[in-house]
């Protein structure tokens, strides 16, 4: 129900061609099992500086869970904060560092 | 590069969001480590921080409230409960307490049904649901508090009667628990000790569905808030025996002459008062806005309307996250300058470090006069709708799947996280489970700001959204130079046709969901009188709402029947508390959303926006106003919601709902994303084909129509449409179209229906 293909190097190489915007049908299969079937706390961006600056954070969906900044991961365009969410996520469910 | 989160330190609110020159807004601030600030008027002009926008935009206005003032914390106090005022009734020493209650966080935390109890003092008598939900007793005798329990846990939203009496003589004490249903696991309990402990005078007031924690300065601060419905409270001023209270519930001779207190919440419902039903006339009021019209232990789904058996609706649920009124302390005013012209202002309070908090309200003309030909309408009850939305902090994965992006929270987002005593937004959940069906202004509303994007709408929460993505309108306004009034939502309900008819031409925002019946037969007769109505925005015209008619700022939506919903309203509880409207869409009301703006809701999508593309019908003579100067087919692939001028929620023309046969099509949006699906109301069977990529219908149309009596519509269907206004400094087809139908439309020569010519 939720697996991943490890085999799809093609569908990495469409999202890190385009992080946002228009995907593959299976794109969008693998994206919603890898965001979905993310554990306690999901990755999520704070803003630091309007339209420059996001650091990588993690927080439960609870009520008044803290957020919790992730130290070294701070990116400068929403594309580049996708892409390395992506590879975070795919390292989790599949054990594999992406470059 | 900071490794601190960032961090909110001021906010505000005013007691006013529209005032006329001459009149007067106060202001209410409280601050966190800032011992002063600085504060001013300045006059909003854009508040979009994105490459492609005019920028962040103030102008300072001189007036007298200017200066520095002393930063000071004020507290929020969340939590509904009711309170009786006379308080001399309720020093009892024997009594009886007892309701029909439903609650909803059984075993989360000491929850107090009714008693007058001072929990600080341990003072006091309380009927209470203990740490683990099972019905209690509390005795507060001064130096400590000694309790009978039922030791068995109640059941989620089961309807139960509970009741205790004491008996000061003897000490001895009689507890009921009886589920309404027999559950596996729970039949009705009974439970008789002899307490050491007698109730201690106090000097705090009878309460229902809380106990008084503190009186700072004679200033009730409740606190052990009971999360559900309470229905039929009763007081008595003796031990009464299991029979007798039975005969309270509804008695059939009149109440005994031991009866303390008997309210009956069918009965005012539109009000914030409790009525006393019994001899004594202890009537109350309900603080912060708990829900009323709820369906009583009574009800039998024989009637689904509160006002045709309000004998069945007796109930009341309360939460202990309800807020209506922060109610701080004023810091400053403002008396609105006679010189001030219409438009978006704010107070602006700046700290020493730079830190500011804007706290925006809207200046209309001096009431009876017009300064312009066109009037923006602001859509403010749709910011009291979105007012606190949580779902950017709650949502998880599932949101990263369903917007298609990360969320990114700013400073406003992680204080909202640690504060959710704020009060949510009509899209949130009570932290019980239950829909938030009231909204409210006199509180700070953190996204009702300049500069604040939506943390999960656009790609890493960049798009501005309702109050700042209107903004876009204002700055591009007054780029072109082009005069202008502003009006909002509540004085277009207060005032109706008459407010409108002033002006030639009406401007609505990105996204003017929410109405009231005042406000949508305002607009209608505007049309029907030859106003001309320039929809800007998307899913518009949507949901059903009321205002309260006494407590000012306060808003419902019952979210019934259809629609996008992100809580559903229980079944029996469609009608309004505050009017006794049915709620829900306005499509299903005899008003078809169509049928006024040409366009309906059709679909919605949050990662990127599309473009338009221009259709036959733009070359009708009728409408060659719309596109003189335009060159190309294609019209706002840029923008800075989600980089095109299509997109977020989408509108599209069908006759089959209503859309006018004579209206021309101008353009239409294509190629979204597969993140955009129906609205679940246009879905009536699901199939494997329903997702824009696949999906025609999923569209904005761009639509002009002409109306009776030289009027004209035009609408373009999307959210986005406004953030495409500044690209290249305005120099654009989305702000050259918007630009020639502003401009034709206030010209007062008249539009001509065809076929109508000679009528």
């Amino acid at each position: 129900m939720n697996e991943i293909d490890r085999s799809r190097r093609d569908l990495i190489e469409e999202f890190r061609r385009t992080p946002i915007g228009r995907h593959s049908p299976d794109l969008r299969l693998l994206l919603n099992r890898l965001r979905t079937g993310q554990g306690d706390a999901p990755y999520l961006l704070v803003c630091t500086v309007p339209h420059r600056e996001w650091r990588l954070a993690r927080k439960t969906p609870r009520r008044m869970s803290p957020v919790t900044l992730i130290p070294g991961q701070v990116f400068s365009s929403p594309e580049e904060a996708e892409w390395a969410v992506f590879k975070l996520l795919w390292q989790e469910r599949t054990g594999e560092v992406l470059s | 590069m900071t490794d601190a989160l960032p961090k909110k330190r001021m906010l505000g609110y005013a007691d006013e969001i529209s005032r006329a020159p001459g009149e007067k807004i106060r202001f209410m601030v409280s601050c966190d480590g800032v011992e002063s600030y600085d504060a001013a008027i300045v006059r909003l002009i854009s508040g979009d921080r994105h490459p492609e926008s005019f920028g962040f935009i103030e102008e300072p206005v001189a007036t007298l409230l200017q200066g520095r003032y002393r930063g000071r914390h004020q507290p929020l106090h969340a939590g509904s409960y009711a309170v009786i005022d006379d308080w001399d009734g309720f020093a009892l020493e024997s009594f009886t307490l007892q309701a029909m209650i439903w609650p909803t966080r059984p075993g989360q935390g000491r929850q107090v049904v009714l008693g007058r109890f001072s929990a600080g003092e341990r003072r006091g008598y309380a009927l209470i649901l203990d740490e683990d939900g099972a019905v209690a007793l509390e005795i507060g005798g001064g130096t400590r508090t000694v309790r009978v329990a039922s030791g068995v846990t109640l059941h989620s939203r089961r309807w139960a009667f509970v009741g205790a009496s004491f008996d000061a003589r003897s000490g001895i004490a009689r507890l009921y628990q009886e589920p309404l249903e027999i559950l596996a696991d729970s039949g009705p309990v009974a439970r008789e000790a002899q307490l050491d402990a007698r109730p201690a005078r106090n000097g705090v007031p009878f309460l229902i569905a809380a106990d008084t924690a503190a009186m700072p300065g004679g200033k009730l601060v409740a606190g052990h808030h009971f999360d559900g419905k309470i229905d039929a409270p009763r007081v008595a001023g003796a031990a009464l025996d299991r029979a007798a209270m039975q005969a309270l519930i509804r008695p059939a001779a009149g109440f005994p002459a031991s009866v303390v207190g008997a309210w009956d919440f069918s009965r005012d419902i539109m009000t914030d008062r409790i009525r006393d039903i019994s001899p004594n006339r202890r009537h109350g009021r309900i603080v912060n806005l708990p829900t009323r019209a709820m369906k009583g232990h009574n009800w039998t789904g024989e009637e689904l309307d509160w006002t045709k058996a309000p004998d069945h609706y007796g109930a009341i649920h309360f939460h202990a996250d309800d807020m209506y009124d922060a109610g701080w302390e004023p810091d400053f005013d403002l008396l609105v300058p006679e010189t001030m012209r219409s438009g978006v202002y704010a107070a602006k309070l700046t700290a020493p470090d730079g830190e500011a908090e804007y706290i925006p309200f809207f200046v209309r003309p001096r009431r009876g006069s017009v300064m312009a030909e066109a009037v923006v309408l602001m859509p403010t009850a749709s910011y009291l709708a979105y007012a606190n939305e949580r779902a950017g902090l709650e949502g998880g994965g599932y949101l990263h799947a369903f917007s298609n992006h990360l969320t990114a929270l700013g400073a406003n987002d992680l204080w909202l996280n640690d504060h959710p005593e704020i009060g949510s937004s009509l899209y949130d959940r009570h932290s019980d489970g239950s829909g938030v069906a009231y909204s409210s202004r006199l509180r700070p509303i953190l996204n009702f700001r300049p500069g604040v994007t939506n943390s999960w709408i656009g790609p890493a929460g960049t798009a501005p959204w309702q109050f700042n993505a209107d903004l876009a309108l204002i700055a591009w306004l007054e780029a072109k130079g082009i005069a202008y009034d502003v009006i909002t939502d509540e004085d277009l309900h207060e005032e109706g046709l008459s407010l409108l008819a002033r002006y030639r031409a009406v401007m609505t925002g990105s996204h003017p969901e929410y109405y009231s019946k005042e406000m949508y037969d305002g607009l209608a007769a505007y049309l029907e009188r030859g106003g001309r109505l320039m929809y800007l925005g998307g899913n518009g015209f949507y949901w059903r709402v009321a205002y309260h008619r006494t407590l000012p700022g306060a808003m419902e939506l019952r979210r019934a029947e259809d629609g996008i919903r992100d809580w559903v309203a229980e079944g029996g509880e469609y009608y309004h508390s505050f009017t006794g409207e049915y709620g829900g869409m306005w499509s299903r009301m005899g008003r078809p959303i169509h049928a006024l703006a040409g366009i309906g809701m059709i679909s919605q999508g949050f990662d990127i926006s599309s473009y338009y593309r221009r259709k036959p019908a733009a070359s009708d003579p009728r409408a060659a106003f719309v596109f003189e100067g335009i060159e190309g087919d294609i019209i706002g692939d840029f923008g800075t919601v989600g980089g095109g001028a299509a997109g977020i929620e989408l509108d599209r023309y069908d006759p089959a709902q209503g859309s006018p046969a004579h209206a021309l099509v101008l353009a239409s949006s294509e190629n979204h994303t597969d993140s955009y699906y129906p609205s679940p109301e246009e879905v009536n069977n699901v199939t494997s084909m329903m997702d824009a990529r696949q999906n025609a219908n999923l569209r904005a149309d761009m639509v002009f129509f002409e109306t009776p009596q030289g009027g004209a519509v035009f609408s373009t269907g999307s959210i986005s449409w406004l953030g495409s206004l500044a690209h290249r400094r305005g120099d654009n087809p989305v702000s050259r179209i918007t630009e020639n139908v502003l401009r034709r439309f206030i010209d007062p020569a008249p539009f001509l229906i065809p076929g109508h010519e000679n009528c």
